[in-house]
């Protein structure tokens, strides 16, 4: 993974003293709570219905096992002994004390962590695919790129004040894990067909009150070109987005008003007088960036044989053989696995994990995959390059932890904003609506004839939980100062990104688990052969779903 | 006369904000971008640009202007950083000067843009401004100050 050099260490050391005089500054009433707020917010720090909450930056989701135990002693020591893991692969803490935060940020600057621009409407952390490095389905590595960007992003003087938030994902494979057709601006690395390679670049997608899919701005920028390229489209968006409205002033409203064309000319206007300039990337730079993502000394292992020890191990205790087909992927080295763990155990808040967790899982990834932990953003956590030989090893540990769920990817893989009982935004709870999901849907031989589901919950129209690109998309709304649920259909985070269809009336808190119930017999009813949740709907469309949640009972 | 940073302290001069309902600026307000437009003679020509005016009115007579004035009427509008940075990669070499709601905490991002005079609504904001002006001493990016950005800097 990257390491800080000098350079890197003074920048971050720098933050920390600049943030320590801004809190001392605001505590001493030279700052305002309107002037410290946006002050605050672009180190990740948010002032929240019970406490403050810090958001720390996890750049494009990885972690070395001494970072986890710094976060593990952090959320001992100045919180209350979890952290969550957000849908932004960051890591946030819900109960620390302002007063503290800059010796919390000292902490983090000590294992090379910040939680610079993790909110505010600034660029925020840069995204991509927990599977980078591994997956069998990469052109290229895009993590790289991905600290490329977060460097160019990193404290940019033009960019902190923009008119809302920005967030770019990157994706280097064939399948998008990275959505980055919901992204502000989204990053597709492509082949140029002679070996070398190249950038798609799409904006104006995102989630929130108004879903868009990105649009294609463009086709090919030369990798060399790729920051100038982005400082031309945010260029474009600081001077032209709008700012009369929060609710109208990420970037995709600003594409739409102009249209694609015309966006994509002012873009083109501003990067012609960037292009080839002094943030033109160099091959060094180039090098360099990948020099910190090199493949891991891996042991050359027989497949075949490590592939049916595994076999024989799953046969005999079938609870592990169904751990290992759940959560465990192909890993592009012969003998080796990925594995995801699982944050989302029932009676637990989705992506939440203890300060004990994450020290047991900085001895794994020490012990079992070359110290490195990766974030997800469907809020779990994974261990990338496990031998298939130690799977169970590393199985009987996480189940003595609670965290052996194997459900990834099925419905009780709840997505979940932390809702109403802790963000002072929210308009509605999200954390008991998943636990009852989860509750209902805890028979396993059940949930695993349901087929791949995601399920995502958000408490309100800024759509943390991602609700509009779940199969099942769950919004908590506000009807008259009740909390209610509006749930919608078909929506799809992948290359063939959709914004899911809105079922009807709104729900109460109890009555989801059985609308949600009422969907998934629906479901069965009508499937042909292996269909999954989503084919079946994209087939039959919304009408049969509304028909038996909304029918009268007589 | 307002006091305000220029060239790294603090001094005066007599410019004074633009008078809106005029044709032209009296001495010593600055013209607004509308007055500005309407001078006959723009040699040696001062000018208040407004969040959502833009340069491009600006750039035949860049020669001309000796100074730029960039009000944040609010600091959280950061459409004037960009303002900075396009005139002075258009080759604007004359004054340029923030005026309004930004805070200390913005000088040094405001400097890197392009800026070198600072004029606070507040004064008493003064000495904290400069104490911030150079509160980072290492970038990742390129700007007016630096245009190499790290990467071909590292050693």
């Amino acid at each position: 993974m990257y390491q800080y050099d000098q350079y890197d260490q003074r920048i971050v050391d720098e933050r920390v003293a600049q943030f320590r005089d801004q809190t001392r500054r605001y505590l001493s009433g030279q700052l305002s709570d309107a002037e410290f707020l946006p002050l605050r917010l672009q180190n990740g720090l948010y002032v929240q219905r019970l406490a403050p909450m810090l958001r720390i930056a996890v750049p494009y989701g990885l972690l070395s096992s001494a970072q986890l135990r710094k976060l593990a002693h952090i959320a001992r020591h100045y919180d209350k002994g979890y952290a969550h893991v957000s849908t932004r692969q960051n890591i946030q803490l819900n109960w620390p004390q302002l007063e503290e935060v800059p010796d919390i940020l000292a902490e983090l600057a000590s294992v090379q962590m910040h939680a610079i621009q993790t909110s505010g409407n600034c660029i925020r952390n840069t995204t991509t695919d927990q599977f980078a490095g591994v997956a069998a389905d990469e052109l290229e590595d895009p993590r790289p790129w991905c600290e490329i960007i977060r460097q160019w992003s990193t404290l940019h003087p033009e960019f902190a004040f923009l008119p809302r938030k920005f967030k770019i994902a990157v994706c280097a494979s064939e399948q998008d894990r990275a959505a980055i057709h919901a992204h502000d601006i989204g990053i597709e690395l492509l082949a140029d067909g002679a070996g070398g390679h190249g950038f798609k670049i799409l904006a104006g997608g995102g989630l929130g009150r108004t879903p868009v899919i990105g649009s294609v701005v463009c086709e090919w920028v030369d990798r060399q070109h790729l920051l100038t390229y982005l400082e031309a489209i945010l260029r474009v968006y600081n001077q032209h987005g709008r700012r009369d409205n929060k609710y109208k002033a990420r970037i995709k409203i600003l594409v739409k008003a102009m249209g694609v064309e015309a966006f994509r000319e002012a873009v083109e206007r501003e990067w012609a007088a960037l292009k080839d300039g002094p943030s033109t990337l160099t091959d060094e730079e180039i090098e360099r960036a990948k020099s910190f993502f090199t493949t891991p000394p891996y042991a050359r292992l027989d497949a075949a044989a490590t592939g049916a020890a595994l076999g024989e191990r799953c046969a005999a205790d079938p609870i592990f053989g169904n751990w290992v087909a759940r959560n465990t992927t192909a890993h592009r080295t012969p003998g080796y696995r990925a594995v995801t763990i699982s944050l989302k155990a029932t009676g637990v808040a989705p992506g939440d994990i203890t300060d004990r967790q994450l020290e047991l899982l900085a001895d794994l990834a020490d012990n079992f995959s070359f110290g490195e932990l990766r974030t997800t953003h469907q809020q779990n956590m994974v261990l990338a390059d496990v031998e298939e030989t130690a799977l169970y090893a590393l199985w009987q540990q996480l189940q003595g932890a609670g965290l052996a769920t194997p459900n990834i990817g099925y419905i009780t893989d709840v997505i979940c904003c932390p809702g109403g009982d802790y963000c002072s935004l929210a308009n509605a709870k999200s954390i008991p609506v998943a636990e009852a999901i989860q509750a209902r849907f805890e028979d396993l031989d059940y949930l695993y004839d349901l087929g791949p589901i995601e399920l995502n919950i958000s408490g309100c129209m800024n759509a943390c939980g991602h609700h509009h690109i779940g199969h099942i998309g769950i919004l908590g709304v506000d009807k008259k100062g009740a909390e209610f649920y509006q749930i919608s259909l078909g929506g799809s985070q992948s290359k063939e990104a959709a914004i899911g269809k809105i079922l009807g009336p709104s729900f109460s808190q109890e009555d989801v688990p059985d609308v949600v119930e009422k969907l998934l017999d629906t479901y069965v009813n009508l499937r042909q052969e292996e269909e999954t949740f989503l084919q079946t709907f994209n087939r039959v469309g919304i009408e049969p779903f509304k028909e038996r949640v909304y029918a009268k009972t007589h | 006369m307002p006091r305000l940073i220029k060239q790294g302290q603090i001094t005066s001069d007599a410019w004074l904000p633009p008078v809106a309902d005029a044709a032209t600026a009296p001495d010593p307000h600055l013209p607004n971008l509308s007055q500005w437009l309407s001078l006959a003679d723009k040699s040696g020509s001062a000018v208040q640009l407004e969040p959502g005016d833009g340069i491009a009115e600006l750039l035949p007579a860049l020669d001309a202007i000796e100074l730029v004035a960039v009000n944040f009427p609010l600091f959280t509008d950061g459409r004037g950083f960009s303002y900075a940075r396009d005139l002075r990669e258009h080759g604007y070499r004359g004054e340029l000067r923030a005026v309004g709601a930004f805070l200390p905490d913005q000088m040094h991002y405001l400097r890197r843009c392009g800026f070198d005079a600072f004029q606070f609504n507040d004064e008493s904001r003064l000495e904290e401004g400069l104490r911030q002006l150079d509160i980072f001493s290492e970038h990742y990016q390129g700007a007016m100050d630096e245009p190499r950005p790290l990467f071909r800097r590292r050693s």
